[in-house]
Protein backbone atom coordinates (compact mmCIF):
# COMPACT_ATOMS: atom_id res chain seq x y z
CA UNK A 1 0.00 0.00 0.00
CA UNK A 2 1.34 3.44 -1.06
CA UNK A 3 1.33 6.00 1.81
CA UNK A 4 -0.51 8.65 1.66
CA UNK A 5 2.45 11.12 1.34
CA UNK A 6 3.81 8.86 -1.59
CA UNK A 7 0.55 9.49 -3.30
CA UNK A 8 0.83 13.24 -3.33
CA UNK A 9 4.42 13.18 -4.51
CA UNK A 10 3.51 10.57 -7.46
CA UNK A 11 0.62 13.11 -8.63
CA UNK A 12 2.49 16.05 -8.09
CA UNK A 13 6.61 15.31 -8.84
CA UNK A 14 8.02 11.78 -9.57
CA UNK A 15 5.30 10.53 -11.74
CA UNK A 16 3.56 13.95 -12.89
CA UNK A 17 0.94 12.81 -15.85
CA UNK A 18 2.66 15.87 -18.04
CA UNK A 19 6.23 15.71 -17.04
CA UNK A 20 7.20 12.34 -16.36
CA UNK A 21 4.30 9.84 -18.09
CA UNK A 22 3.56 12.52 -20.58
CA UNK A 23 -0.13 11.97 -21.27
CA UNK A 24 -2.72 14.22 -22.43
CA UNK A 25 -0.28 15.53 -24.34
CA UNK A 26 -3.12 16.94 -27.19
CA UNK A 27 -5.01 19.37 -24.88
CA UNK A 28 -1.83 19.97 -22.84
CA UNK A 29 0.00 21.26 -26.20
CA UNK A 30 -3.06 23.01 -27.87
CA UNK A 31 -4.69 25.43 -24.89
CA UNK A 32 -2.08 26.73 -23.05
CA UNK A 33 -1.53 29.73 -24.98
CA UNK A 34 -2.60 31.80 -21.84
CA UNK A 35 -2.79 31.17 -17.84
CA UNK A 36 -6.17 31.45 -17.94
CA UNK A 37 -7.12 28.51 -20.65
CA UNK A 38 -4.43 26.25 -18.68
CA UNK A 39 -6.18 26.91 -15.81
CA UNK A 40 -9.35 26.45 -17.01
CA UNK A 41 -8.64 22.92 -18.38
CA UNK A 42 -6.70 21.58 -15.41
CA UNK A 43 -9.76 22.21 -13.44
CA UNK A 44 -11.52 20.65 -15.62
CA UNK A 45 -9.46 17.51 -15.70
CA UNK A 46 -8.85 17.59 -11.86
CA UNK A 47 -12.71 17.62 -11.41
CA UNK A 48 -12.80 14.86 -14.23
CA UNK A 49 -9.93 12.79 -12.53
CA UNK A 50 -11.02 13.26 -8.75
CA UNK A 51 -14.77 11.99 -9.53
CA UNK A 52 -14.15 9.35 -12.03
CA UNK A 53 -11.52 7.64 -9.40
CA UNK A 54 -13.61 7.70 -6.44
CA UNK A 55 -16.54 6.27 -9.02
CA UNK A 56 -14.01 3.40 -9.98
CA UNK A 57 -13.35 3.13 -6.41
CA UNK A 58 -16.39 2.88 -5.65
CA UNK A 59 -17.71 -0.10 -7.90
CA UNK A 60 -14.42 -1.92 -7.96
CA UNK A 61 -15.33 -5.11 -6.21
CA UNK A 62 -18.45 -5.44 -8.04
CA UNK A 63 -17.01 -5.45 -11.48
CA UNK A 64 -16.07 -8.31 -13.09
CA UNK A 65 -12.19 -7.97 -14.70
CA UNK A 66 -13.55 -8.57 -18.13
CA UNK A 67 -16.09 -5.78 -18.31
CA UNK A 68 -13.91 -3.21 -16.46
CA UNK A 69 -12.53 -1.23 -19.06
CA UNK A 70 -16.21 -0.45 -20.99
CA UNK A 71 -17.54 0.45 -17.47
CA UNK A 72 -14.69 2.75 -17.01
CA UNK A 73 -14.65 4.34 -20.37
CA UNK A 74 -18.95 4.60 -19.60
CA UNK A 75 -17.70 6.27 -16.03
CA UNK A 76 -15.43 8.64 -17.62
CA UNK A 77 -17.58 9.65 -20.82
CA UNK A 78 -20.84 10.47 -18.30
CA UNK A 79 -18.92 12.69 -16.09
CA UNK A 80 -16.44 14.42 -19.07
CA UNK A 81 -20.31 15.25 -20.99
CA UNK A 82 -21.53 16.41 -17.64
CA UNK A 83 -18.97 18.83 -16.58
CA UNK A 84 -19.30 19.55 -20.50
CA UNK A 85 -22.88 20.39 -20.01
CA UNK A 86 -22.58 22.41 -16.27
CA UNK A 87 -19.30 24.20 -17.73
CA UNK A 88 -21.46 25.58 -20.81
CA UNK A 89 -24.27 26.05 -18.45
CA UNK A 90 -22.18 27.88 -15.82
CA UNK A 91 -18.54 29.46 -17.50
CA UNK A 92 -19.96 29.77 -20.95
CA UNK A 93 -17.19 32.22 -21.79
CA UNK A 94 -14.33 29.65 -20.64
CA UNK A 95 -16.49 27.27 -22.50
CA UNK A 96 -16.58 28.83 -25.61
CA UNK A 97 -12.69 29.58 -25.58
CA UNK A 98 -11.78 25.73 -24.49
CA UNK A 99 -13.97 24.88 -27.21
CA UNK A 100 -13.63 20.84 -28.29
CA UNK A 101 -11.07 20.09 -25.78
CA UNK A 102 -13.58 19.70 -22.75
CA UNK A 103 -15.19 16.47 -24.70
CA UNK A 104 -11.80 15.45 -25.06
CA UNK A 105 -10.80 14.81 -21.50
CA UNK A 106 -12.38 11.54 -22.54
CA UNK A 107 -9.76 10.36 -24.64
CA UNK A 108 -7.13 11.89 -21.83
CA UNK A 109 -4.98 8.80 -21.36
CA UNK A 110 -4.16 9.52 -17.60
CA UNK A 111 -7.65 9.33 -16.66
CA UNK A 112 -8.29 5.62 -17.85
CA UNK A 113 -4.69 4.55 -16.73
CA UNK A 114 -5.25 6.06 -13.10
CA UNK A 115 -8.80 4.10 -13.06
CA UNK A 116 -7.05 0.98 -14.00
CA UNK A 117 -3.48 1.51 -12.31
CA UNK A 118 -4.68 3.31 -8.84
CA UNK A 119 -8.52 3.49 -8.30
CA UNK A 120 -9.67 -0.50 -9.33
CA UNK A 121 -6.90 -1.48 -6.62
CA UNK A 122 -7.23 1.03 -3.97
CA UNK A 123 -9.79 2.53 -1.01
CA UNK A 124 -12.09 5.34 -2.31
CA UNK A 125 -9.78 8.00 0.03
CA UNK A 126 -6.73 6.67 -1.80
CA UNK A 127 -8.21 7.06 -4.89
CA UNK A 128 -9.54 10.29 -4.11
CA UNK A 129 -6.17 11.39 -2.96
CA UNK A 130 -4.45 9.98 -6.34
CA UNK A 131 -7.13 11.68 -8.53
CA UNK A 132 -6.47 14.52 -6.69
CA UNK A 133 -2.34 15.17 -6.70
CA UNK A 134 -2.48 13.36 -10.07
CA UNK A 135 -4.97 16.56 -11.48
CA UNK A 136 -3.34 18.88 -9.58
CA UNK A 137 -0.09 17.71 -10.92
CA UNK A 138 -1.55 17.87 -14.71
CA UNK A 139 -2.78 21.77 -13.58
CA UNK A 140 0.15 22.81 -12.60
CA UNK A 141 1.77 22.28 -15.62
CA UNK A 142 -0.77 23.41 -17.92
CA UNK A 143 -0.67 26.58 -15.44
CA UNK A 144 3.15 27.17 -15.98
CA UNK A 145 3.21 26.29 -19.44
CA UNK A 146 0.60 28.55 -19.94
CA UNK A 147 2.09 31.45 -18.22
CA UNK A 148 5.54 30.90 -19.90
CA UNK A 149 3.80 31.31 -23.19
CA UNK A 150 1.40 33.96 -22.87
CA UNK A 151 4.35 36.10 -21.30
CA UNK A 152 6.86 35.16 -23.77
CA UNK A 153 4.25 35.19 -26.70
CA UNK A 154 1.97 38.25 -25.65
CA UNK A 155 3.84 39.97 -23.18
CA UNK A 156 0.87 39.47 -20.66
CA UNK A 157 -0.63 37.42 -17.55
CA UNK A 158 -3.94 36.74 -17.13
CA UNK A 159 -5.43 38.00 -19.96
CA UNK A 160 -8.87 37.28 -20.65
CA UNK A 161 -9.38 36.39 -17.12
CA UNK A 162 -13.03 37.55 -17.10
CA UNK A 163 -13.88 34.23 -18.97
CA UNK A 164 -13.73 32.60 -15.45
CA UNK A 165 -13.62 35.11 -12.51
CA UNK A 166 -16.61 37.58 -14.35
CA UNK A 167 -16.18 41.22 -15.32
CA UNK A 168 -14.38 42.18 -12.25
CA UNK A 169 -11.29 40.14 -13.20
CA UNK A 170 -10.96 42.26 -16.53
CA UNK A 171 -8.32 44.70 -14.83
CA UNK A 172 -5.80 41.37 -13.53
CA UNK A 173 -4.25 41.13 -16.76
CA UNK A 174 -0.47 42.59 -16.30
CA UNK A 175 1.04 43.70 -19.15
CA UNK A 176 4.82 43.08 -18.90
CA UNK A 177 5.93 44.91 -21.90
CA UNK A 178 3.58 47.74 -23.79
CA UNK A 179 3.30 48.23 -27.55
CA UNK A 180 4.85 44.54 -27.57
CA UNK A 181 4.49 42.83 -30.95
CA UNK A 182 4.94 39.31 -29.70
CA UNK A 183 6.59 36.48 -30.20
CA UNK A 184 4.26 34.22 -32.48
CA UNK A 185 6.45 31.26 -31.93
CA UNK A 186 5.59 30.68 -28.50
CA UNK A 187 1.80 30.74 -29.17
CA UNK A 188 2.06 28.74 -32.18
CA UNK A 189 2.32 24.39 -31.45
CA UNK A 190 6.04 24.60 -31.83
CA UNK A 191 6.03 26.60 -29.12
CA UNK A 192 4.37 24.36 -27.07
CA UNK A 193 6.30 21.57 -27.80
CA UNK A 194 9.44 23.77 -26.83
CA UNK A 195 7.94 25.19 -23.65
CA UNK A 196 6.95 21.51 -22.81
CA UNK A 197 10.69 20.12 -23.75
CA UNK A 198 12.13 22.63 -21.35
CA UNK A 199 9.85 22.12 -18.30
CA UNK A 200 10.66 18.26 -18.39
CA UNK A 201 14.65 19.11 -19.09
CA UNK A 202 13.93 21.86 -15.88
CA UNK A 203 12.34 18.86 -13.48
CA UNK A 204 15.25 16.31 -14.96
CA UNK A 205 18.11 18.34 -14.07
CA UNK A 206 16.79 18.90 -10.51
CA UNK A 207 15.83 15.07 -10.07
CA UNK A 208 19.39 14.67 -10.74
CA UNK A 209 21.07 17.25 -8.47
CA UNK A 210 18.91 16.14 -5.63
CA UNK A 211 20.36 12.49 -6.58
CA UNK A 212 23.86 13.83 -6.64
CA UNK A 213 23.67 15.44 -3.32
CA UNK A 214 21.63 12.57 -1.61
CA UNK A 215 24.23 10.44 -2.90
CA UNK A 216 27.04 11.34 -0.66
CA UNK A 217 24.29 11.63 2.45
CA UNK A 218 24.27 7.85 1.91
CA UNK A 219 27.30 7.17 1.67
CA UNK A 220 28.12 8.91 5.06
CA UNK A 221 25.21 7.42 6.89
CA UNK A 222 26.47 3.69 5.16
CA UNK A 223 30.35 4.76 6.78
CA UNK A 224 28.51 5.92 10.02
CA UNK A 225 26.84 2.48 10.81
CA UNK A 226 29.91 0.45 9.23
CA UNK B 1 -18.79 -23.79 -19.83
CA UNK B 2 -21.20 -22.00 -18.04
CA UNK B 3 -23.17 -18.93 -19.14
CA UNK B 4 -23.67 -17.18 -15.77
CA UNK B 5 -20.72 -15.07 -15.35
CA UNK B 6 -21.06 -13.59 -18.56
CA UNK B 7 -24.76 -12.88 -18.12
CA UNK B 8 -23.74 -11.16 -14.85
CA UNK B 9 -21.57 -9.46 -16.43
CA UNK B 10 -23.18 -8.16 -19.57
CA UNK B 11 -26.06 -7.11 -17.00
CA UNK B 12 -24.18 -5.18 -14.92
CA UNK B 13 -22.22 -3.33 -18.10
CA UNK B 14 -26.26 -2.90 -19.28
CA UNK B 15 -26.91 -1.24 -16.16
CA UNK B 16 -23.88 1.22 -16.10
CA UNK B 17 -24.77 2.02 -19.34
CA UNK B 18 -28.33 3.28 -18.31
CA UNK B 19 -27.13 4.79 -15.03
CA UNK B 20 -24.31 6.90 -17.41
CA UNK B 21 -27.07 7.91 -19.84
CA UNK B 22 -29.56 9.12 -17.15
CA UNK B 23 -27.10 11.01 -15.27
CA UNK B 24 -26.22 12.71 -18.54
CA UNK B 25 -29.89 12.76 -19.87
CA UNK B 26 -30.59 14.58 -16.11
CA UNK B 27 -27.72 17.47 -16.41
CA UNK B 28 -28.82 18.06 -20.19
CA UNK B 29 -32.27 18.20 -18.78
CA UNK B 30 -31.49 20.58 -16.03
CA UNK B 31 -28.85 22.45 -18.15
CA UNK B 32 -30.16 22.62 -21.32
CA UNK B 33 -32.17 25.71 -20.22
CA UNK B 34 -29.34 27.86 -19.39
CA UNK B 35 -27.10 26.70 -22.41
CA UNK B 36 -29.89 28.31 -24.81
CA UNK B 37 -30.27 31.40 -22.57
CA UNK B 38 -25.86 31.53 -22.28
CA UNK B 39 -26.03 31.36 -26.58
CA UNK B 40 -28.66 33.97 -26.77
CA UNK B 41 -27.27 36.58 -24.66
CA UNK B 42 -23.93 35.32 -26.25
CA UNK B 43 -25.37 36.44 -29.85
CA UNK B 44 -27.97 39.31 -28.32
CA UNK B 45 -24.31 41.59 -26.92
CA UNK B 46 -22.27 41.06 -30.73
CA UNK B 47 -25.82 42.63 -31.99
CA UNK B 48 -26.01 45.28 -29.61
CA UNK B 49 -22.15 46.36 -29.91
CA UNK B 50 -23.40 46.57 -34.00
CA UNK B 51 -26.72 47.75 -33.26
CA UNK B 52 -27.20 49.96 -30.13
CA UNK B 53 -30.65 48.07 -28.24
CA UNK B 54 -32.11 51.97 -27.89
CA UNK B 55 -32.00 51.87 -32.00
CA UNK B 56 -34.53 49.02 -32.11
CA UNK B 57 -37.80 47.77 -30.07
CA UNK B 58 -38.52 44.11 -31.61
CA UNK B 59 -37.45 41.12 -30.69
CA UNK B 60 -34.10 41.21 -32.89
CA UNK B 61 -32.93 37.30 -31.93
CA UNK B 62 -36.17 36.09 -32.98
CA UNK B 63 -36.73 38.28 -36.08
CA UNK B 64 -34.44 35.73 -37.94
CA UNK B 65 -34.52 35.38 -42.06
CA UNK B 66 -32.51 32.77 -43.56
CA UNK B 67 -30.72 33.66 -47.16
CA UNK B 68 -28.97 31.65 -48.83
CA UNK B 69 -26.49 33.62 -51.55
CA UNK B 70 -22.89 31.25 -52.41
CA UNK B 71 -21.55 33.62 -54.76
CA UNK B 72 -21.64 36.71 -52.07
CA UNK B 73 -22.50 35.58 -48.84
CA UNK B 74 -19.51 32.96 -49.30
CA UNK B 75 -21.45 29.79 -48.32
CA UNK B 76 -23.63 27.21 -50.13
CA UNK B 77 -25.70 26.68 -46.65
CA UNK B 78 -28.62 29.72 -45.77
CA UNK B 79 -27.34 32.33 -43.56
CA UNK B 80 -29.51 34.19 -40.52
CA UNK B 81 -30.26 37.72 -41.29
CA UNK B 82 -31.00 39.35 -37.89
CA UNK B 83 -33.58 42.18 -38.61
CA UNK B 84 -33.89 45.40 -35.91
CA UNK B 85 -37.11 47.46 -36.29
CA UNK B 86 -38.46 50.60 -34.30
CA UNK B 87 -42.38 50.80 -34.31
CA UNK B 88 -42.38 48.05 -37.06
CA UNK B 89 -39.56 50.73 -39.26
CA UNK B 90 -36.89 48.88 -40.52
CA UNK B 91 -33.44 50.32 -38.69
CA UNK B 92 -30.66 47.17 -39.38
CA UNK B 93 -30.13 43.93 -40.98
CA UNK B 94 -27.43 42.17 -39.43
CA UNK B 95 -25.92 39.38 -42.04
CA UNK B 96 -23.69 36.67 -41.48
CA UNK B 97 -21.46 36.35 -43.88
CA UNK B 98 -18.21 33.95 -44.33
CA UNK B 99 -15.50 35.12 -45.83
CA UNK B 100 -14.10 31.26 -47.20
CA UNK B 101 -10.80 32.29 -48.36
CA UNK B 102 -9.16 32.94 -45.06
CA UNK B 103 -5.54 31.89 -44.26
CA UNK B 104 -6.72 29.35 -42.60
CA UNK B 105 -10.16 28.45 -43.75
CA UNK B 106 -13.48 30.09 -42.78
CA UNK B 107 -13.75 33.32 -41.26
CA UNK B 108 -17.67 34.23 -40.01
CA UNK B 109 -19.07 38.02 -39.64
CA UNK B 110 -21.32 39.69 -38.37
CA UNK B 111 -22.28 42.51 -40.99
CA UNK B 112 -24.36 45.08 -39.79
CA UNK B 113 -25.83 47.30 -42.48
CA UNK B 114 -28.32 50.43 -41.75
CA UNK B 115 -31.16 50.87 -44.62
CA UNK B 116 -29.26 53.93 -46.12
CA UNK B 117 -26.67 50.97 -47.13
CA UNK B 118 -24.09 52.58 -44.14
CA UNK B 119 -22.18 49.75 -42.19
CA UNK B 120 -23.02 49.67 -38.30
CA UNK B 121 -20.22 47.68 -37.65
CA UNK B 122 -18.90 44.56 -38.70
CA UNK B 123 -17.83 41.79 -36.14
CA UNK B 124 -15.99 38.38 -35.97
CA UNK B 125 -18.06 35.43 -34.82
CA UNK B 126 -15.26 32.73 -35.46
CA UNK B 127 -11.90 32.26 -36.75
CA UNK B 128 -8.87 30.26 -37.17
CA UNK B 129 -6.39 32.95 -38.41
CA UNK B 130 -2.71 32.68 -37.33
CA UNK B 131 -2.38 33.83 -33.87
CA UNK B 132 -0.88 37.24 -33.10
CA UNK B 133 -1.07 38.09 -36.59
CA UNK B 134 -4.32 37.38 -38.56
CA UNK B 135 -6.20 37.23 -35.17
CA UNK B 136 -6.16 40.90 -34.94
CA UNK B 137 -9.56 40.96 -36.99
CA UNK B 138 -10.98 40.32 -33.68
CA UNK B 139 -12.45 43.76 -31.80
CA UNK B 140 -10.39 42.45 -28.51
CA UNK B 141 -7.33 42.33 -30.38
CA UNK B 142 -7.15 45.56 -32.40
CA UNK B 143 -9.38 48.51 -33.64
CA UNK B 144 -9.18 47.48 -37.47
CA UNK B 145 -12.50 46.10 -37.40
CA UNK B 146 -13.63 49.28 -36.50
CA UNK B 147 -12.17 50.75 -39.60
CA UNK B 148 -15.64 49.62 -41.48
CA UNK B 149 -18.14 51.57 -39.17
CA UNK B 150 -19.98 54.15 -41.23
CA UNK B 151 -18.21 52.58 -44.92
CA UNK B 152 -20.60 52.13 -47.56
CA UNK B 153 -20.39 51.21 -51.19
CA UNK B 154 -19.76 54.76 -52.11
CA UNK B 155 -17.59 55.59 -49.44
CA UNK B 156 -14.61 54.01 -50.65
CA UNK B 157 -15.66 53.82 -54.00
CA UNK B 158 -15.68 50.10 -55.22
CA UNK B 159 -12.73 49.70 -57.03
CA UNK B 160 -11.63 50.81 -53.59
CA UNK B 161 -12.96 47.97 -51.62
CA UNK B 162 -9.55 46.15 -50.93
CA UNK B 163 -6.75 46.49 -49.02
CA UNK B 164 -4.03 48.85 -49.47
CA UNK B 165 -1.15 46.57 -50.89
CA UNK B 166 -4.32 45.82 -53.42
CA UNK B 167 -4.55 49.29 -54.18
CA UNK B 168 -7.74 49.54 -52.06
CA UNK B 169 -8.01 52.23 -48.59
CA UNK B 170 -7.99 49.14 -45.90
CA UNK B 171 -4.90 48.57 -44.38
CA UNK B 172 -3.45 45.49 -43.69
CA UNK B 173 -1.58 43.90 -41.26
CA UNK B 174 2.58 43.27 -40.86
CA UNK B 175 3.03 39.79 -42.17
CA UNK B 176 -0.53 39.44 -42.64
CA UNK B 177 -2.07 40.45 -45.79
CA UNK B 178 -4.42 37.21 -46.99
CA UNK B 179 -6.46 37.68 -43.88
CA UNK B 180 -7.95 41.16 -44.02
CA UNK B 181 -8.19 40.79 -48.01
CA UNK B 182 -10.25 38.10 -46.95
CA UNK B 183 -12.70 40.19 -44.60
CA UNK B 184 -12.86 43.11 -46.68
CA UNK B 185 -13.92 41.23 -50.07
CA UNK B 186 -16.21 39.51 -47.79
CA UNK B 187 -17.65 42.97 -46.56
CA UNK B 188 -17.73 44.43 -49.77
CA UNK B 189 -20.26 41.37 -51.47
CA UNK B 190 -22.50 41.68 -48.27
CA UNK B 191 -23.09 45.16 -49.14
CA UNK B 192 -23.53 44.13 -52.82
CA UNK B 193 -25.92 41.49 -51.79
CA UNK B 194 -27.49 44.64 -49.58
CA UNK B 195 -28.11 46.41 -52.45
CA UNK B 196 -29.22 43.69 -54.70
CA UNK B 197 -31.51 42.19 -52.19
CA UNK B 198 -31.69 44.58 -49.17
CA UNK B 199 -35.38 45.81 -50.01
CA UNK B 200 -36.90 42.41 -49.73
CA UNK B 201 -34.99 41.45 -46.71
CA UNK B 202 -37.48 43.16 -44.25
CA UNK B 203 -40.89 42.17 -46.09
CA UNK B 204 -40.34 38.77 -45.57
CA UNK B 205 -42.08 36.75 -42.53
CA UNK B 206 -39.33 35.55 -39.80
CA UNK B 207 -38.81 31.93 -39.95
CA UNK B 208 -37.23 30.75 -36.84
CA UNK B 209 -37.64 27.27 -36.78
CA UNK B 210 -35.54 26.94 -40.06
CA UNK B 211 -32.31 25.97 -39.38
CA UNK B 212 -30.98 24.02 -42.88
Amino acid sequence: MTAYKDIVRDGLWSNNVGLVQVLGLCPLLAVTGTFINGLGLGLATMTTLVTTNVIVSLIRKLVRPEVRIPVFVLVIASVVTVIELSMSAYLYGLYKVLGIFIPLIVTNCSIIGRAEAFASKNSVGRAFLDGFSMGLGFLLVLVTLGSLREIIGQGTLFSQAHLMFGEAARTWTITFVHDYSGFLLAILPPGAFMGLGLLIALKNTIDRRKAKRSVPLAVKEIESHA
Amino acid sequence: MTYRPVLISAVFLFLFAVIGSGLVAFTHNSTAERIAENQRRALLKSLNELVPASDYDNDIYSDILYVNNSELLGTDEAVPVYRARKGGWPVAAVLTPIAPDGYNGEIRLLVAIKLDGTLAGVRVLQQRETPGLGDNIEAERSDWILGFNGKSLNDPRQEQWKVKRDGGVFDQFTGATITPRAVVKAVKNTLLYYKQYGHNLFEQHPQPTNKS
